[in-house]
């Protein structure tokens, strides 16, 4: 760890903006707004607003906990040394407080604004990601990312209740749907991002159960994507336009997958497969659910049956 | 602390409280309306 500078440097509101994690905002803004423009029904356009606010809220709250409870492993690693508190910019406690003044503020305003079922299912989103995740599993299995996932999976579930106030089959497929696309996308950065993890004790799956394994279950969870993928048009919930669309989207990701599942790295390897496939699951995620609200545009517009 | 760095904690001492009324204002307005939301 670096030593603290003699004089503090000052706190700027940029290293509160820091801690809420802005880049995995953005994938949970568009999830989040995604279920909800599908869902059946209407909602005003500002309670719609504030709903997609809550759940970015939410996940910001989650983001600084996290960044709380492992300010040790992070000074301990290249890719988070920098963060405000490992850099030893921001005391502990403030982080902590600002975590769950947002979770606390987003889960009340959802309650309030929107509805109970909503406030309530940000509520256990956010206390699965900060206790389940952070503090309990991700440290002891390598399993953590597939855990994660679950984290990274309520979005578009929050959503689409804030429409319906209701739990059915639909938001839970969408929940499946992310929760089953998470270790692929995750494990095949892994594969090419030296990271410390190892340095600091977290059991990542290429370190404890090796390169072999990995590529192994990449694969495996590239086939059970296409089939829950498609899942939403099969029962019924979706026009054949997100049908087509999910089945051509997930066969493209087994295809790139495949090399990924069937080689090994060798010396000085580019890591090529590995890359591509890390690339198009980002751009797979949001093509799928873009085709969910385009579908389910076309059907209010009566476009198609 | 030395004068640069008594100015430096003053200038993010004042960008923390820009934010913050920012913040502020724009809940004001956000709970504004959707009072008339919930109530039209």
């Amino acid at each position: 760890m670096t030593a603290a500078p003699a004089t503090p440097t000052p706190l700027e509101w940029r290293d509160f903006y820091a801690l809420t994690k802005p880049r995995v905002m953005s994938l949970v803004v568009f999830t989040g707004l995604c279920g909800l423009l599908a869902a059946p029904g209407t909602i005003h356009p500002v309670i719609g607003f504030t709903a997609v606010l809550c759940i970015a809220l939410g996940a910001g709250g989650s983001g600084a906990l996290n960044q709380w409870w492992e300010a040790d492993l992070d000074a301990g690693m290249k890719r988070t040394a920098k963060r405000p508190l490992p850099s030893g910019k921001m005391d502990r406690s403030n982080a902590r407080d600002f975590g769950i003044a947002l979770s606390v503020f987003s889960v009340l305003l959802m309650g309030l604004a929107v509805n109970w079922l909503a406030g309530a299912v940000l509520a256990l989103s956010i206390l699965y990601y900060a206790v389940v995740y952070t503090i309990w599993l991700k440290p002891r299995t390598p399993q953590n990312i597939v855990i994660g996932g679950a984290a990274g999976a309520f979005p578009p579930l929050i959503g689409w209740i804030a429409v319906t106030n209701q739990i059915t089959l639909m938001p839970i497929l969408l929940f499946t749907i992310i929760f089953v696309w998470t270790p692929p996308h995750f494990w095949a950065l892994a594969l090419f991002v030296k990271t410390d993890y190892a340095k600091v004790g977290i059991p990542m799956m290429p370190v404890v159960k090796g390169e072999a394994e990995t590529r192994r279950q990449i694969l495996i969870y590239s086939v059970v994507l296409l089939a829950v993928s498609v899942v939403p048009w099969a029962i019924g919930g979706t026009s054949w336009v997100y049908g087509l669309a999910a089945l051509a989207l997930s066969v493209a990701f087994l295809l790139i997958a495949l090399p990924v599942g069937l080689r090994q790295s060798v010396e000085g390897d580019k890591m090529k497969p590995e890359k591509r496939l890390f690339g198009y699951s980002v751009l797979y995620l949001f093509a799928l659910f873009a085709a969910l609200v385009v579908d389910a545009v076309l059907r209010n517009l009566g476009a198609i049956g | 602390m030395t004068p640069e760095e008594e100015e430096a904690f003053k200038r993010a001492r004042k960008g923390r409280n820009v934010a913050l009324a920012l913040v502020l204002v724009a809940f004001v307005v956000l709970f504004y309306v959707i009072t008339f939301v919930k109530m039209g």
